[in-house]
């Protein structure tokens, strides 16, 4: 017994010990990229030579050095993630080491035909202010866009025809299809510069230089789907679009229907249906229209009841008060 | 079988409000049992849980009705009360006509009541409103819809049609073979 004891004992001072690790050289600590760099000169003797030797000494290195950093870890300031029972995660500093590159650096563009022309003839860009002032309205208007300097070109009522034009020549037909041209032909100057670039091997992405042309209704819904889902939550939490259906997507793409199963939660079928008779209820109108006027009518049919038993009454006792008069009149008279 | 959809106990609910108001409450929620709505080949059963129980383990092709046929859902899904819930809508009616002796016959046969007919009506009942139709002994033969309001009833000719047949206990006789 005392002898397992010992070794015992012995194992635990030298695990004790080999937490502590001697170095000439202190380490250097990246601690936010999980790095420790050793300058500390290997005996060259012992490296030379590929053997079991040199590979004990570089596992021992290994060690020596994966202890140092593991020990500097442990004394970050760490927290329990998760609430109480989660577990202990240390707090990273941010890193220093720079990372070299993966890839190689991305080359520049080629110049456009438009810039290697201005720096031949040394053109350079003249800052143009956003605003100019507007004589006619009297004010700052924009240079180009919604409510531009010089007015609305569509509404231009005027088109002077030019000494040297055919008279019989349409103006206005003349300026908006040479505007279409203008157009027309700087779209071209753009793709070819970016045919150009994404040719020469510059990082421009090609996908405008090859359009699809308008995409059909069902490609474009099936792509908004495949968006909804492409987030962390499967689009569980996703906003609704304005026209977009109330109901979540099937997973097998509208084929089958799904109920609820036939035994389930009973009391909560009930309390749903309650809730759903609860709705209807209260979204009955408040007035409806013929008991309204039944009602009414029943107040008339009450009203002329009563009148009609008052009138005979009356005129009843009327009636012969006047009729008495009256004859005893015709007889004197 | 299976239960009914949000759409579907929607329209069974609004049909059955028409004759019993807001005394569904009453069926849905019933404090000797717990009662629900199944479906089964379009039509809708109103079956205790114990009874639903049994009749889960009956295979589909076999069973032929779990509980009381309420009605079914036709074609284009729409609801349709049949006789055989007159058991349940009887108690709970909102607006009731009661018919004389001599024209009880004729409304097992399946024609409208004439006014000539009627014996009393629910006071406060609208054009359109479904009742039910019950015998001067208070026994309940069918259900229909008014035809007329009760102060039109009192002002129309005799001939004059004042609830539209729906359904009657005739049936059972008429169209046993259809009937579940």
């Amino acid at each position: 017994v005392e002898a397992v004891l010992a070794a015992a004992e012995e194992q635990e001072a030298e695990k004790r010990r080999s937490i502590t690790v001697e170095k000439e050289l202190e380490l250097e600590y990246d601690l936010g990229n999980l790095l420790a760099v050793d300058r500390n000169p290997p005996p060259a003797a012992a490296l030379r030579g590929a053997g079991p030797q040199r590979e004990a000494l570089l596992r021992a290195l290994a060690r020596d050095n994966t202890q140092l950093l593991v020990s500097r870890l442990w004394e970050l300031p760490a927290e329990r993630a998760g609430g109480a029972g989660g577990p202990l995660v240390a707090q990273l500093p941010e890193p220093t080491f720079r990372l070299p590159r993966e890839k190689p650096p991305p080359k520049p563009r080629p110049p456009t035909r438009w810039e290697q022309f201005a720096r031949l003839k040394g053109i350079r860009r003249k800052k143009k202010t956003s605003l100019v002032w507007d004589e006619q309205a009297k004010e700052w208007r924009r240079r180009w866009g919604y409510r531009r300097a010089g007015g609305d070109p569509s509404r231009a009522w005027l088109a002077e025809v030019p000494a040297s034009a055919d008279p019989e020549e349409d103006q206005f037909a003349r300026l908006r299809r040479e505007k279409r041209e203008r157009v027309a032909r700087n779209e071209l100057n753009r793709l070819r510069n970016l045919a150009r670039a994404h040719r020469a091997g510059s990082a421009v992405p090609a996908a405008p230089l090859h359009p699809t042309g308008h995409q059909d209704r069902d490609e474009l819904r099936r792509v908004a789907r495949v968006a909804r889902v492409s987030t962390a939550s499967l689009g569980r939490f996703q906003p609704r679009l304005p026209k977009e259906s109330a109901e979540p997507p099937s997973r097998s793409g509208g084929k089958k229907r799904r109920f609820e199963p036939l035994l389930g939660n009973l009391a909560a079928e009930r309390s749903r249906q309650l809730e759903l008779l609860r709705d209807m209820g209260s979204k009955k109108p408040v007035l409806d229209i013929t008991r309204a006027v039944n009602k009414q009518l029943r107040q008339e049919e009450a009203e002329a009841a009563a009148n009609k038993g008052k009138k005979q009454s009356k005129r009843g006792k009327r009636g012969r008060r006047q009729q008495r008069p009256g004859r005893s009149g015709k007889k004197s008279g | 079988m299976r239960p009914l959809t949000e759409a579907e106990t929607r329209a069974v609910f609004e049909k059955l409000g028409k004759y019993i108001g807001e005394n569904i409450q009453l069926l849905v929620d019933r404090p000797d049992g717990t009662y629900c709505f199944r479906l089964h080949r379009d039509r809708v059963y109103y079956l205790s849980e114990k009874l639903l129980k049994l009749a889960a383990s009956v295979p589909r092709e076999s069973l032929v009705a779990p509980g009381t046929c309420f009605g079914k859902f036709t074609k284009t899904q729409k609801f349709r009360l049949s006789v055989t819930a007159l058991d349940f809508l009887a108690p709970y009616a909102k607006y009731k006509v009661w018919v004389k002796p001599g024209s009880e016959q004729s409304f097992l046969y399946g024609n409208h009541v004439l006014k000539s007919g009627l014996g009393r009506i629910t006071e406060n009942t609208a054009q359109y409103q479904g009742v039910v139709v019950y015998s001067m002994a208070d026994v309940p033969l069918g259900f229909g819809v008014a035809a007329k309001s009760t102060q039109e009833c009192r002002k129309v000719d005799p001939l004059a049609i004042v609830v539209f047949h729906q359904a009657d206990v005739g049936e059972y006789v008429r169209n046993e073979d259809t009937l579940t």
